[in-house]
């Protein structure tokens, strides 16, 4: 690569040659040189160094700014930087940049360092305000549902339909398919265990406890989690980002009304729907599995499930479906509405969404186990 | 990985930088643009106008190859684009720099990022360098200080426009086509674009292929106007030719009610 600049030991003092392209894609290797440049004149000292920019063939704005870098540093060290062998266009172009330079004094932000503290500070208080949102989420949902008690009229119809639609009739398939393969598996797991005490017929009361009880709902909360709560989400995540939100307000309808009122509706009907259709394909799944793998017959398996399993049973899976649909929806909603401007934050909410909904139908899973237990259901 | 240097021959003001010839661009069954002849001089400002929906937008997307067109060539310092190979094309893509309708800043970044994106991915600068030419670049379009570490989101609409532009300028390109620069812009924000246009071309000598509704921008910033019309380009040349120019759009868009007052008000 040719040489960019030099320096001259004249008889008048020094000077700076600058020949070739002073663009960009040399601008790396050129303010390198620079800063040798500057030392050695630094270390030089006296006097104004003269720079010819006669023989630059291109100069851009990188290039311009290094000239005038290299002349403001100077300047701090108290010497001068003369330009010789300069046209009208490439005055202008450097006055442009000089001009621009001061922008660099002003403060840019400080960097942000991992600091500990004010990390965890920060996440305390998130939680704090992560709390109060979803809450006022949960105020407002019940809040809007008084309302429409009072006046039907407000009631979505359409919306509801439509999420009925999305969030409960096409998860059917894949519900219903996971219910069964997990039914299965339960089944032949504790078949198989259960074999070396010769007790392999309690198989029956194992897989229709387990499934009734916890599993029929719990699976089926998780997979409406991880479906419909991130949807809800992104729906209104990217309403917000384009600032549909704002125009349904200033149009002066409540955003809780079309917005949040029909997905909780939707869902809290959706989900106890789903749970039945969990709890009837793992059953179903484990019934042949004990029929295939442990030798026990339906009728033998429908009679055994009479016995082991009381309506009890079935209720206390059932009362938890609708507690677990209006955590979802809250949480996917008030996430939706958290969301920023930007694409990431996007991406952040959803996820953070799907991550607290499963989260928090787990804790209240076990909130209601503690709770039957105590009241011995 | 060293890049192959690709350089391409100096461009001379006032000499053709890019050509478009026969240039066919369709959607299914309707052609938006057909058989279409453009030039862009080195230098200039090219305002290209036409009412809505005559495919101004669709020719600047089809010429930087965001859209592909039935036939046409386009030719960039003397080299056919599309038949040119992979490295030249990189090479040709990062010598223009295209400002969009609506900014299409990257939102997850902010203002100096954004500016920095092209400058990191196809330069190999120090970081303090690259610093200090985002916010040369951002304080030339003319945002203040503060704006350097704000989000697009955080930015008025205004603000916007000229990060974008800052961001089309980011390498110093030759070409940059703006897409509706002073639309959504309060006629000073609107004037002071045109000049800083106007300016930039005269320091960078860079040319300018415009998209534009903005009769100012045409009177205030453009060297040369051509108006679309009926797929191709009806007219090329200066303000007097536009006025000379017989076709009823031509006429209602240059002497129409809002261009009248505009030249009475340039004339008092």
């Amino acid at each position: 690569m040719p040489e960019l600049v030099s320096l001259q030991d004249n008889s008048d003092g020094m000077k700076l040659m600058a020949t070739g392209n002073w663009t960009l894609e040399n601008a790396a290797d050129l303010s390198q040189t620079l800063n040798q440049l500057e030392q050695q004149v630094a270390k030089d000292g006296a006097g104004p160094l003269v720079a010819n920019i006669a023989a630059i063939e291109n100069m851009d704005t990188s290039g311009a700014w290094l000239l005038v870098r290299l002349r403001r540093r100077l300047l701090a060290r108290n010497i001068e930087l003369l330009l010789e062998g300069m046209t009208h266009d490439r005055e202008v172009l450097l006055d442009e940049v000089f001009d621009s330079a001061p922008a660099l004094d002003a403060d840019s932000a400080p960097t942000p360092r991992w600091r500990p503290m004010e990390f965890l500070g920060r996440n305390v208080s998130n939680v704090g305000y992560d709390m109060s949102a979803k809450t006022n989420m949960l105020g407002r949902a019940v809040w809007g549902l008084l309302a429409v008690l009072v006046s039907p009229k407000r009631l979505r119809a359409i919306s509801i339909v439509h999420h009925l639609d999305q969030a409960g009739l096409r998860a059917v398939p894949i519900i219903a398919l996971m219910s069964f393969v997990i039914g299965a598996i339960i089944a032949q797991q504790s078949a198989y265990q259960l074999r070396y005490f010769g007790a392999e017929v309690f198989t029956v009361d194992l897989v229709g406890i387990l499934v009734l009880r916890e599993l029929g709902v719990l699976l089926t909360a998780i997979m409406v989690a991880g479906r419909s709560g991130s949807a809800f989400t992104a729906e209104i995540g990217s309403m917000k980002m384009r600032e549909e939100i704002d125009a349904l307000r200033v149009i002066g309808m409540s955003t809780t009304d079309v917005l949040v009122l029909p997905r909780v509706l939707a869902l809290v009907i959706a989900v106890p729907l789903l749970t039945v259709i969990a709890d009837i394909f793992a059953l179903l799944g484990g019934g042949v599995v004990a029929w295939v793998y442990a030798d026990i017959p339906p009728i033998e398996f429908i009679t055994r499930l009479r016995e082991a399993v009381w309506l009890s049973t079935l209720l206390v899976g059932f009362i938890k479906a609708p507690f677990m649909a209006l955590v979802i929806a809250i949480i996917g909603c008030s996430e939706g509405f958290a969301v920023k401007g930007s694409a990431e934050s996007l991406g952040r909410r959803t996820t953070a969404s799907v991550v607290k909904a499963i989260f928090m139908v787990i804790v209240m899973d076990g909130l209601f186990a503690m709770f039957f237990a105590a009241i011995g259901y | 990985m060293a890049r192959e240097k690709i350089s391409f021959p100096s461009v001379k003001r006032g000499d053709v930088i890019l050509r478009a010839r026969g240039i066919t661009v369709g959607f299914g069954d309707t052609l938006i643009l057909e058989d279409l002849d453009i030039d862009l001089k080195a230098g200039e400002v090219l305002g290209v106008v036409g009412a809505s929906g005559t495919g101004k937008s669709v020719l600047l997307r089809s010429i930087v190859g965001l859209l592909p067109r039935r036939s046409g060539v386009v030719t960039v310092y003397g080299m056919d684009y599309d038949s040119a190979e992979h490295a030249v094309q990189e090479a040709v893509d990062q010598r223009w720099g295209v400002l969009f309708q609506n900014g299409a800043l990257f939102s997850a970044l902010t203002v100096k990022q954004n500016v920095q994106v092209p400058m990191r991915e196809h330069l190999k600068l120090p970081q303090d360098l690259m610093d200090e030419l985002a916010r040369i670049k951002i304080e030339m379009v003319g945002l203040p200080p503060d704006a350097v570490d704000k989000f697009p989101s955080e930015l008025s609409g205004g603000m916007i426009k000229r990060a974008s532009l800052a961001r089309a300028l980011a390498l110093d390109p030759d070409i940059v086509f703006l897409d509706e620069p002073t639309s959504g812009l309060d006629p000073i924000s609107a004037a002071e674009f045109d000049e800083l246009l106007k300016k930039l071309c005269d320091t960078l000598a860079l040319s300018a292929f415009m998209v534009t509704h903005d009769l100012d921008s045409l009177y205030a910033a453009c060297d040369r106007i051509a108006v679309i019309g009926n797929k191709k380009v009806m007219v090329e040349g200066g303000l007097p030719d536009m006025l000379a120019f017989d076709d009823p759009w031509v006429q209602d868009y240059f002497k129409g009610k809002r261009a009248r007052r505009l030249n009475e008000s340039r004339e008092s």
